[in-house]
């Protein structure tokens, strides 16, 4: 079978719909991940071992499993228990609490490298808690995370085509979809393939800025 | 319904799947990770282009669509491969692409007199590589090659989308014959944690026993 050219531009703009689909998929993941990703460090850092000790089990574990068979696990599962979410819906949550796990470990080294003695000035100048990690420790901590964070949000947007496992229409799925109605694999898979590398290395110049700009400020 | 024991053997015998898929996955990726890596520090332009296009092309795209094109499009090109041969050609490419820079990265990180010393000495470059770079070097990529096999393990459930019976696939048949949800990805969701745990404890054994000898040296 020869490539179709003809037959290429007419899949483009379907992938390119499926692609709208892919990047808020990342988008809202992302979301998820930033916020389950500083419960889980902060509970994680707790005092009491019976919040710290079980949080640590439930990160590894999620970490330690397949981003698959958990999207399986959220899709078909929960509505067993009378949770049902749209395809996207699942999706979204179920890759946003898988790179949580990786979030929360970003933010546990981001906060441990700020040196104790910030800590120390911010109890000798009689911060509140509050006041002394909105102004003293996140303001040190969040910058030299970013390249990091970048880098997890780069993976994810990789991971997407995962969702097509669950119905979700993205651009895999629409490659698949072409490909099953049509027995043409060549040009939608070849099209994604070269979407997916184009994108990157895009992000690749932007995380190199970002790691310019944020990183290393400590070096 | 009923039928336990049956629907517990086939998911055994996904999990042995998932198992083979492991470990020739990471021979494989081992196996491109050490030229690739090397390749990329090579003192030859073309090598490290060559080496640079690898690594760059299947970091970029994502697992599951190099999957797929190795399944389905390079039988267009006249190469065949069953399921098995094909996902174990992605997961070692894809996986031994991030493994290469952990390579490049755990070079450059020996300090640069231990190059220069081996430049004093007159050795040759191999004598280099293979008696004073690689020993420095390995201790200081065995962690994150333990990352990377557990990602590898966690990529191989995506192969039962190019229906390869792996543990993800038995448990979905499980699922259509039973219309029990929970328990099937339960009982593998159970078996991937318990196989990554394994993975990691037996990396941090091998890290123990590589960088013995060395307290005080680092």
């Amino acid at each position: 079978m020869e490539w179709d050219w003809e037959f290429a531009g007419r899949v483009l703009p379907l992938l390119l719909s499926g692609l709208r689909v892919t990047l808020i998929a990342t988008v809202l993941g992302a979301g998820v991940a930033a916020v389950l990703g500083l419960v889980f460090a902060i509970l994680r850092r707790s005092p009491n071992h019976w919040i710290s000790r079980p949080t640590g089990f439930v990160v590894e574990f999620i970490r330690g499993t397949p981003l698959l068979v958990q999207l399986y696990f959220i899709f078909y599962v929960l509505p067993e228990i009378g949770i049902r979410l749209s395809p996207l819906a699942a999706g979204v949550l179920g890759m946003g609490l898988h790179y949580a796990t990786y979030a929360s470990e970003v933010y546990r080294g981001g906060i441990e490298a700020v040196s104790r003695g910030q800590w120390e000035a911010a109890k000798a100048t009689n911060l509140t808690t509050r006041q002394a990690w909105v102004h003293v420790i996140l303001p040190q901590a969040l910058p030299p995370m970013i390249p990091a964070m970048a880098n997890y949000l780069l993976a994810m947007f990789k991971e997407t085509p995962l969702l097509s496992a669950i119905t979700v229409i993205e651009m895999m799925g629409q490659a698949r979809s072409v490909a099953n109605s049509t027995y043409r694999y060549i040009e939608p898979m070849t099209l994604v393939g070269v979407i997916f590398l184009v994108i990157s290395i895009m992000s690749v110049f932007g995380l190199r800025w970002l790691e310019r700009r944020f990183g290393g400020g400590h070096r | 319904m009923g039928d336990w024991p049956g629907y517990l053997t086939l998911i055994v015998q996904g999990a042995w799947v998932t198992v083979k898929l492991t470990v020739m996955g990471s021979i494989l990726a081992l196996l491109v990770a050490f030229p690739a890596g090397l390749g990329r520090l090579s003192r030859h332009a073309p090598v490290r282009w060559l080496a640079t296009a690898y690594i760059e092309f299947f970091r970029g795209t994502s697992i599951f669509v190099q999957l797929f094109w190795i399944y389905f499009v390079l039988p267009f090109a006249g190469l065949s491969l069953t399921p098995m041969q094909a996902g174990v050609t992605a997961l070692g490419l894809n996986v031994g692409a991030y493994a290469a820079e952990v390579v490049r990265g755990a070079i450059l990180a020996v300090p640069r007199e231990q190059f220069e010393a081996t430049v004093a000495l007159n050795l040759t470059r191999f004598q280099r590589m293979r008696h004073v770079i690689l020993p420095q070097a390995l201790p200081l990529m065995l962690p994150t090659f333990g990352n990377n096999a557990i990602e590898l393990l966690k990529a191989t459930a995506i192969v039962s989308l190019i229906s390869l019976s792996d543990m993800t696939f038995q448990a979905q048949v499980v699922r259509s014959q039973t219309g029990s949800t929970l328990i099937p990805f339960l009982t593998i969701l159970l078996l991937y944690f318990l196989m990554s745990s394994v993975i990691s404890t037996g990396v941090r054994a091998l890290e123990r026993r590589v960088t013995r000898g060395l307290d005080g040296v680092r």
